[in-house]
């Protein structure tokens, strides 16, 4: 029997911790309800069609985000279509073509946990020295996505790597024996098995592109203008969340506030939704 | 960071019978270039990185700058206090949210009924995605008020204000993977604590936690991380005041919300400052998953 020295008796002791374990839970899942009901609460009421679509102006009545919403979605867009296709292409390199343990291997794989490593205000500090200044890009959305390109890539590659891994290999065998060729047995064969992974992970990046500010202003600027090009500055949805949260003093402010901050939380709300959806075919198909 | 270094390929020998075919070659240095674009990316941040602190470093001397109790640019560019600051803080929502998130792992895993845990889990999913100016906004109407009211004091925005922000933002990270690693234990551990004789409860604490602790330490190390990576929150709650903190009632500024709050208009040996304050922080981070691998080697069995 295990025994050792203990202040109170087994029962006793046993009762405690769990006590704790139940207790610790609670506090987790209360702050959730806590921080998600407070800001819908407070928000919900004041999120409109018109508060969506329409302009915004610092002085004055017109608090609508429209422009904010048109720059995330221009953000998240650019940010994908530089990222993806080299994430995705990487991890078909690392799962169908690399030896494994070889040195170029460990050189790609030390690289990839580097960048997931590094904080996203240094990425924000290199693309304002980088892309903003020595490229000449300016304040611009290109100079915002690229820098957010290379934060999410890490994300990108391991989660395409895990979906490009759970393909049995019996399709590629079945690909080799037809005599098709290894490109061909990539593209019609393991890419399509490996879908539902793939988008899981660009769903994933989403969601990092939408929550990322502090990177995002020191790269895209804070202009709250509709851009017209993806030259222009842009403000996102968390970046406006954070300037309006530096001048709360009216009602009518404070309303702004918590009205972002439930688009925000709604977004996520969705692309979590649309993750566990996924999920749930994927394993239905297996 | 450390979660993925294992190397896994499918391995794959087969080639079709073919001889040299140049679409094959095309796309197999299509792959390995974009393959390339990680280790680019790397070596050009930290180059640029280095490149543009060593000017502050320089000029103002390695010592200086680090244990610099002042920050007054442009004379000035002592960064001990946003050292310290930073410390405080993540220490702070470690000592809060660690044992938190590991008992709600312990509970997801072990002791949560089925369909408690499927409410449970993707709860804690959602947390984790929620962007952190939504946590900072949270913070400064509900946390630096009820500072305020609890100590009297005039402003809420405070370190402690911090810790208590930072620690609601690592308890995803460290449950998520926390819970994982239980999972992941055999359950003869489990079975063979129980057949020994002792409860469930015992052999969770006395079995299962330290089996997993190698897991556990990673997803303390993320949760870490994110701490001394986080920003805006911090810039919302922290009141940014780049002095030495006397307590955990003052407020105070990170090294990551001094990049933050000045970049945009630094020049010169200023930006060149903001730029070790980044070297600094990446030390931090090395310095991390270095001890991070050493624990996982010592213990792990």
């Amino acid at each position: 029997m295990l025994q050792d020295k203990r202040f109170f008796n087994r029962d006793v002791q046993d009762k405690l911790l769990l006590a704790a374990i139940w207790g610790a839970a609670a506090i987790t899942i209360l702050f959730l309800l806590w921080v998600v009901w407070h800001i819908l609460s407070n928000g919900l009421t004041h999120v409109s069609w018109e508060f969506i679509t329409s302009s915004y102006t610092r002085i004055g009545e017109a608090s609508g985000i429209w422009a904010m919403i048109v720059s995330t979605v221009y953000m998240v867009g650019l940010s994908l279509a530089i990222a993806a296709p080299i994430g995705i292409m990487t991890a078909i390199y690392l799962t169908e073509y690399a030896k494994p343990g070889s040195k170029i291997v460990k050189t790609i794989r030390f690289c990839t946990e580097s960048l997931a490593g590094i904080p996203s205000i240094v990425y924000g500090l290199f693309g304002m020295t980088f892309f903003v200044t020595t490229l000449g890009l300016g304040f611009s959305i290109l100079a915002g996505s690229l820098t957010l390109a290379m934060l999410i890539l890490p994300v990108l590659i391991r989660t395409t790597e895990e979906a490009l891994l759970a393909v049995p290999m019996s399709y590629r065998e079945g690909g080799y024996a037809l005599g098709s060729s290894k490109i061909y047995t990539i593209w019609r064969l393991i890419l399509p098995s490996a879908m539902p992974g793939i988008v899981t992970s660009v769903i994933l990046s989403i969601g990092r592109v939408i929550g990322e500010s502090a990177p995002v202003f020191l790269t895209a600027g804070m202009v709250t203008q509709i851009p017209e090009s993806v030259l222009d500055s842009g403000r996102t949805l968390t970046v406006h969340l954070y300037k309006l949260t530096q001048e709360l003093f009216t009602q009518h402010e404070w309303d702004q506030a918590y009205a972002t901050a439930t688009v925000l939380i709604v977004l996520v709300l969705i692309l979590n939704l649309a993750t566990k959806f996924i999920a749930t075919r994927i394993n239905k198909a297996s | 960071m450390n979660t993925a270094s294992k190397v896994r390929t499918t391995g794959l020998e087969l080639a079709p019978a073919k001889t040299f075919d140049w679409k094959e070659r095309f796309f197999h240095l299509l792959f390995l270039a974009c393959a390339m674009v990680g280790v680019i990316s790397v070596a050009t941040i930290g180059w640029f990185v280095f490149q543009e602190g060593l000017p502050a470093f320089k000029e103002a001397g390695v010592l200086n700058l680090v244990l610099g109790k002042e920050w007054l640019p442009p004379a000035l560019y002592g960064i001990f206090p946003m050292i310290i600051a930073t410390l405080i803080s993540t220490a702070g929502a470690v000592i809060i949210g660690v044992p938190i998130a590991i008992l709600t792992a312990v509970f997801l895993a072990e002791l949560a009924p089925r369909w408690l845990a499927n409410i449970v889990r993707p709860a804690v999913e959602l947390l984790a995605g929620i962007p952190s100016v939504v946590y900072g906004f949270f913070g400064l109407v509900i946390i630096v008020p009820a500072i305020e009211t609890l100590f009297n004091i005039p402003a809420g925005n405070t370190i402690l204000a911090g810790i208590i922000v930072l620690a609601i933002m690592i308890l995803p990270t460290v449950i998520t993977i926390s819970e994982t690693s239980l999972r992941a234990l055999p359950s003869v551990y489990k079975e063979g604590a129980l057949a020994l004789g002792a409860s469930h409860i015992y052999s969770i604490f006395k079995v299962l936690i330290p089996a997993a602790r190698s897991g556990i330490f990673t997803g303390v190390a993320l949760g870490i991380a994110r701490a001394i990576g986080e920003t805006m929150a911090i810039i919302m709650v922290m009141g940014n005041a780049p002095a030495m903190p006397g307590s955990l009632l003052e407020p105070a500024r990170t090294l990551t919300a001094n990049i933050a709050m000045e970049m945009s208009y630094a020049t010169g040996i200023h930006s060149s400052a903001l730029y070790s304050t980044g070297i600094v922080l990446l030390v931090f981070i090395v310095l991390l998953n270095a001890s991070l691998l050493y624990l996982n080697r010592k213990r792990s069995y």
